[in-house]
């Protein structure tokens, strides 16, 4: 239970920045909405490491900066497939097995992969991947086993 | 200096507005809804990353203030939320039973049907590609 003070204070934070008014009565309001939530939220049990994982914080502060770069490379290419005089795309469906060992690794490595445009995690079962490619290149290349083994770096050795 | 700003702001702006553009174009250029799909994420990702983070140079011109922080929170939640929609989109067209685009396919059958976006039926009987179960949606 040593997340629900974390989500607490990220709400509170949030409710501070959104509305950045400090009378008391938004800062009452403020508590009793974050209060609320937390609750409600313990309640259905799903504060834990999964829903919060402040763990990875820090080793997100170079994976995200990384995945900027290939979403805008991804970008780029896509717009020049879709502006080409002559639409040239040869879809497919590719299976492939990711190497997270936690669902948490896993779900960021499916959301990496449907954020890059040219690739959409279709479907995942156990660490079967299935994903969509606007074009071969895009699912062959290296790319995506890059992205593979910098997301089992992020999950780390948390369980 | 405010010369400076105003140029990466509008930079910014009028690549994200390019992006914006083609992710549309592509929309209506790309066969069928999964490639579209690839078009709709290139709106999701730079189209509204540029435009948000030229709204976030242009809102610091001022010093610092909580305008860019809440941008950046919108660029956020953004990012968070798109990558399940669109995965909701393509679940829902495959349990529906869409065939995806393939070139095998178009060159066995031909046009891709423009309403449903769904691949035609002669590439549904494309070999190989008959194993995604679900059936005819009509």
């Amino acid at each position: 239970m040593k997340h629900a003070p974390w989500l607490w204070a990220i709400l509170f934070a949030l409710w501070l920045v959104l509305s950045w008014h400090f009378t008391p009565l938004f800062l009452f309001f403020g508590v009793v909405t974050c209060s609320v939530a937390v609750f409600v939220a313990m309640r259905m049990a799903i504060v834990d490491g999964e829903s919060l994982p402040v763990h990875l914080v820090w080793r997100a502060a170079t994976y995200v900066p990384w995945l900027v770069w290939e979403i805008f490379k991804s970008n780029v290419r896509v717009a020049r497939i879709i502006l080409s005089p002559r639409i040239r795309v040869d879809p497919s469906i590719v299976h492939f097995r990711a190497s997270q060992r936690t669902d948490l690794g896993r779900f960021i490595y499916a959301n990496s992969i449907t954020l890059t445009p040219g690739t959409v995690t279709t479907g995942i079962v156990g660490d079967d991947f299935e994903v969509h490619a606007i074009v071969q290149e895009e699912i062959d290349g290296t790319e995506e086993n890059v992205m593979n083994r910098r997301v089992a770096r992020l999950e780390g050795e948390v369980a | 200096m405010g010369d400076i700003v105003s140029v990466v702001v509008w930079v910014l702006l009028l690549s994200g507005a390019f992006f914006l553009v083609t992710g549309s174009l592509g929309m209506v250029r790309l066969p069928d809804v999964f490639t579209r799909m690839h078009a709709a994420g290139m709106v999701d990702t730079m189209g509204a990353g540029l435009t948000l983070a030229g709204l976030c140079v242009y809102s610091l011109h001022d010093g610092a203030n909580l305008v860019a922080v809440r941008l950046v929170l919108v660029l956020a939640f953004l990012w968070f939320t798109s990558p399940i929609a669109t995965h909701a989109v393509a679940k829902a067209a495959l349990s529906g039973g869409t065939t995806p685009y393939t070139v095998r396919g178009a060159e066995a059958g031909g046009e891709v049907d423009d309403r449903t976006g769904a691949a035609p039926e002669a590439a549904r009987k494309a070999p190989g590609d008959g194993e995604r179960g679900g059936g005819d949606t009509r």
